[in-house]
């Protein structure tokens, strides 16, 4: 790959080349035209950052601009259809599928992606721990499960199995039998009320 | 690739790279993709993009069968932001590709014989584009009907589906006295739907031109050079010019065994001088790979009153689909173990996998065995209940033991605890019984769950199974392996590992490490991107990868140590009979070289400070033997066993099914790493757990209905309840370290033990899976269900007093089970929209 190496698409930049370079913009897309349908120009908040999407079209999902235009690989694309959990991302806190979201509908939004929860951040420890319960196999489910399991447990910190089960009931693994993830699960929630123990004593021993 | 090595950049040997402590074989170490898997990081097919890259889309038959009249490209190519249209008429090589028989065209030509098989491939600026001009490629279908039940498929006089025949092969395996039969007889049919592999990442690949007229290819496949060999051929190129490299794989089970969309690809990427992403969405991916087989099969077991099996007899008539794919070994593993891990002295067990107008079947997690552990099982209850037995008894009883002959007339070798496995099972405690506090999560139906806990049963049921480990009937699948030992910049020692297994999720990559650890005594390993620069490792399928890469990895290691100790012996100046083999007087231990004798003592960083050492391994399974014409021979290279114990509830008023508990006891051999193995018996369990109670790939006069994870029903975390694990670790005497694969013997006792306990709860019979809620629910009106695939009577037209007969399967002639050729043509099945059919011609 003289010209630059395959990588992670980080690619809304080739792309828009490209497609100046054959001489085809969205804005001339004849079906698009004729059909009455627009082309918008928008910026989205992706986990802290500001993105520009030029003249995407209007019906796109938030899933197809993220990967497509913007090149956020982090969110997976197993079905398109809102039945396998692998574009889970965070709008404005809530656990949403980015291929069921328009684009344009997340402009006032902060949208949050696997990407944007580890490294110190709220899904740090999940991470840690499905690396440890080796909950991760092919890992293409991983990102939306991390995901929708950070939500659970900000929205049910002590949910019991059959809750957890349930809430993971739309993300699919093909690989694992959910096994490992559930032990994963487990063990932040057994971890975090120890954590939460142990500082309650020091806040108590520190009004005392 | 030369010049094109991605060593370094972000993404590709970054996800691979392996780093840690100095552990080894035996222990739970993590995988060394796995932070960058759960960050997100992770780059799999679909994700990987190059400057100036093409988007490539594929154009589908929606018709079973048909006559192609009329195929013209032009306006589509005429569209704006459209590279090129590739049809049969642009493929320069061979016409047609296959892993085992090469039948299966590049794209159809004169003739469709499935519904979804391509037409043209399609390259431009983007998506979207390439999606309009398939809609604008003009096809004129002259549809026929089409052959979609196997056993008319047989019939003499049958219309041929393809020129190579309708019977892509037969085995008549006979074993024992086929006259001898035990007092007690029980006999019935069964039927197993389509199961699809459903990996999560669909079809995605990434083809590069290159100066020298030659591809490059970012591929997901399980066995990148059997894939070359296909692509090569078919372009017309050397395989030399085809160089593939693994791009991170989310998941395979048999899906991606067989050539899909990469020579499509490819033939774009040369056409147009661009690189090419191809890529399939979930629709494509239901349609576009091989599925399970669907089977009919029906059995007859005797025994002697005190319970010793006597005779076995089998037919089991598999639907392979439009083209061979590798049905041939499919079926063969179906008839081999068609009786079970169970002593019967005789055996008359045959076989037949057919050519329909259906979706291509061939490879996926149990590769022929699910299928008729699911028929042999629900033999050996019946059987049970027959004599007054105990099902698990009855099992013990005539379990397997090493040393037994099989069908096939092979000796098996040790180890095979299946009577352990059974037994271990059996001892698990059971589950509590539901109580008005179960909450309604835990209930069949989940949240909505409809019957009072008085209504629910509950049911118990066992499955014992063996399954083959590798590749088969006197196939030499090797794997070879190249390691590197050297100082890195810092001046210590590193491993390089190089192999070209690849990396589906099951975590090859994690054992390589631990292997080359464990040998080489170094803590740091690199693995380099598995790739067309070393040589073959074969398939990751047949859960060989431990066994077979894992024993090249140990070879090459154990070459390189070799090397290095014979270079230090030389530099010693030791006598030339240490010199030619140094272990007997160095070893490696903790990065020193320690001569006891010699007394020597050096470091290895020293001993590398002369250079680095290489060597190359291939690894062999000890040989077997093809079926001769009674399906008699030396067959597999080992087997392991497995047994499960499942529990049920089931809401009898809406036929639901509620998988309570799990337990599982496996022949693991020695375990490499206990964390891997878990995931692995885990994850085949759930898709037996599938097979059981969802999961069916639905064709209607050969047009699949369901192609959606909307239509298809995956287990969710909700369905699957947590596995009680019990690993039998007998070392196998062949294998490295004495491991054994422990990836498919799980999917072929899950399904038979949960409908077994259907059965239990219920007390019907269940001769088909998956089974539905109509299955278990009592409808006034039965004629108001679609009836075309209810369990059927698959037996030989002959009783088994006609023993000859069985094998004539052209006299079987059942209307009650054809599909009704009617149906093909009402339009509104064959051009409902959730089928998306990419008919250009509107
Ligand atoms: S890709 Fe959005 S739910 Fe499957
Ligand atoms: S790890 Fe492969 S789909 Fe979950």
């Amino acid at each position: 790959m003289s010209t630059g190496g395959v990588g992670p698409d980080g690619a809304g930049a080739g792309a828009a080349g490209m497609r100046a370079g054959v001489g085809v913009g969205v804005g001339v897309d004849a079906d698009a035209v004729s059909a009455g349908v627009l082309s918008l120009s928008y910026r989205l908040n992706i986990d802290g950052v500001r993105r520009a999407v030029a003249d995407a079209r209007i019906e796109e999902s938030l899933l197809t601009v993220l990967r497509e235009r913007l090149g956020v690989t982090a969110v997976k694309d197993a079905c398109e259809q809102g039945r396998c959990g692998s574009c889970s991302v965070l709008l404005d806190d809530r656990l949403v599928l980015a291929c069921t979201v328009l684009a344009a509908d997340a402009v006032d939004a902060r949208v949050v992606t696997v990407a944007g929860l580890g490294a110190g951040g709220p899904a740090a420890d999940i991470q840690a721990a499905f690396l440890e319960h080796g909950a991760v196999q092919c890992g293409f489910c991983t990102p939306g499960m991390v995901v929708a399991v950070t939500d659970l447990l900000g929205r049910r910190p002590s949910a019991d199995e059959d809750e957890i089960r349930d809430a993971l009931a739309g993300n699919v693994c093909r690989c694992t039998g959910y096994g490992r993830i559930i032990a994963a699960v487990r063990d932040v929630q057994a971890s975090r009320a120890q954590a939460a123990t142990t500082t309650g004593t020091v806040r108590w021993a520190n009004g005392a | 690739m030369g010049e094109r090595r991605m060593t370094g950049e972000a993404g590709m040997t970054g996800r691979i790279g392996v780093t840690g402590g100095c552990r080894g074989v035996g222990r739970s170490e993590p995988r060394p993709d796995g932070v960058s898997k759960v960050e997100g990081l992770f780059s799999y097919v679909g994700d990987l993009s190059v400057p100036g890259m093409l988007h490539a889309r594929t154009l589908r038959s929606p018709h079973p069968r048909a006559r192609i009249r009329r195929l013209d490209t032009a306006a589509a190519a005429a569209l704006p932001g459209v590279a090129a249209v590739v049809t049969a008429a642009d493929v320069p090589g061979l016409a047609t590709y296959g892993l085992i028989v090469s039948d299966q065209p590049v794209f159809a030509a004169a003739e469709t014989r499935y519904a979804g098989e391509p037409v043209a491939a399609v390259a431009a600026v983007d998506a979207a584009t390439a999606r309009r001009a398939l809609a604008a490629i003009e096809v004129e279908y002259e549809p026929l009907p089409p052959l979609v039940d196997p056993e008319r498929a047989l019939e003499p006089g049958a219309e041929l589906v393809h020129p190579d025949g309708n019977v892509f092969r037969k085995i008549t395996l006979r074993h024992g006295d086929p006259a001898v039969e035990g007092s007690v007889v029980v006999e019935d049919s069964y039927v197993v739907g389509m199961q699809d592999q459903a990996f999560l990442a669909p079809e995605a690949a990434l083809v590069v031109p290159a100066a020298d007229g030659g591809v490059d290819l970012w591929v997901a496949t399980q066995w990148l050079h059997s894939d070359r060999e296909q692509i090569a051929a078919c372009l017309g190129l050397p395989e030399a010019l085809v160089r593939l490299e693994l791009a991170g794989i989310g998941g395979a089970f048999g899906g991606r065994e067989d050539v899909t969309l990469q020579i499509h690809g490819a033939l774009l990427a040369l056409a147009t001088g661009s690189p090419v992403r191809i890529a399939y969405d979930r629709v494509e991916s239901f349609l576009g790979h091989p599925h399970r087989h669907p089977a009919r099969m029906w059995f007859r077991h005797t025994a002697t009153p005190a319970g010793d099996l006597v005779s076995v007899q089998a037919r089991v008539v598999m639907d392979g689909g439009a083209y061979a794919s590798s049905s041939p070994a499919v079926l063969a593993n179906a008839v081999t173990h068609a009786a079970g891990p169970y002593r019967v002295p005789h055996a008359r067990l045959d076989g037949l996998v057919v050519r329909t107008n259906n979706p291509p079947c061939g490879a996926m997690r149990g590769f022929g065995v699910p299928q008729v552990a699911f028929g042999h099982e629900a033999q050996m209850d019946r059987l049970a209940d027959r004599l007054g037995m105990d099902p698990v008894a009855l099992r013990v009883r005539n379990a397997l033991v090493p040393g037994d002959v099989l069908p096939t007339g092979q000796v098996l070798g040790p180890p095979l605890p299946a009577r352990e496995a059974i037994e271990a099972v059996a001892a698990r405690p059971l589950p509590p019984r539901l109580t008005d506090d179960t909450p309604r999560t835990a209930r069949p139906g989940g949240r909505a769950a409809g019957a009072p806990i008085s209504r629910i049963r509950r049911g118990v049921g066992y499955a014992l199974g063996y399954k083959n480990l590798l590749f088969s009937e006197g196939m030499d699948d090797s794997s070879t392996a190249r390691i590197r030992l050297a100082l890195d910049d810092a001046g210590q020692p590193f491993a390089t590992v190089h192999s070209a297994c690849s990396e589906v999720g099951q975590g090859f990559v994690t054992i390589a490490g631990q292997i080359a650890r464990t040998e080489l005594g170094v803590e740091r390993i690199e693995l380099l991107p598995a790739d067309t620069r070393v040589g073959s490792a074969g398939s990751t399928s047949a859960s060989r990868q431990t066994w077979m890469s894992g024993g090249a990895v140990r070879g090459a290691c154990v070459a390189v140590v070799d090397r290095l100790l014979a270079r230090v012996a030389r530099a010693l100046g030791l006598p030339a009979e240490v010199v030619e083999s140094p272990r007997r007087a160095l070893v490696i231990d903790e990065g020193e070289i320690i001569g006891a004798e010699t007394g020597t003592r050096l470091a290895l960083t020293e001993a590398l400070a002369a250079g680095p050492v290489e060597a190359e391994y291939t690894f062999h399974h000890r040989r077997t033997t093809a079926l001769d014409e009674h399906g008699q021979g030396d067959p597999h290279v080992a087997f392991a066993a497995a047994a499960h114990r499942a529990v049920v509830d089931v809401d009898p008023d809406l036929g639901l099914v509620r998988v309570v508990a799990l337990a599982l006891a496996q022949d693991c051999g020695t375990v490499i790493n206990p964390l891997s193995l878990r995931g692995q018996v885990e994850g085949g369990t759930a898709q037996g757990l599938g097979l059981a109670v969802m999961e069916e790939l639905v064709t209607v006069g050969g047009v699949v209905t369901n192609p959606t994870l909307h239509d298809y029903l995956l287990p969710t975390a909700a369905d699957v309840p947590a596995l009680d694990f019990v690993a039998l670790t007998y070392p196998h005497p062949d294998s490295p370290y004495g491991a054994k694969g422990v990836g498919e013997t799980p999917t072929c006792t899950a399904t038979a033990a949960i409908v077994a306990a259907i059965r239990d709860a219920v007390g019907r019979d269940l001769r088909r899976v998956p089974v539905r809620p109509v299955d278990l629910v009592d409808l006034a009106d039965r004629d108001d269900w679609d009836d075309r695939d209810e369990p059927v009577d698959a037996a030989p037209a002959a009783s088994a007093d006609r023993p000859d007969a069985a094998d004539r399967p052209d006299v079987v002639d059942r209307p009650d089970v054809v599909d009704r050729p009617d149906v093909v043509d009402r339009p509104d099945v064959v051009d409902r929209p959730e089928v998306v059919l990419r008919e250009g011609h509107r």
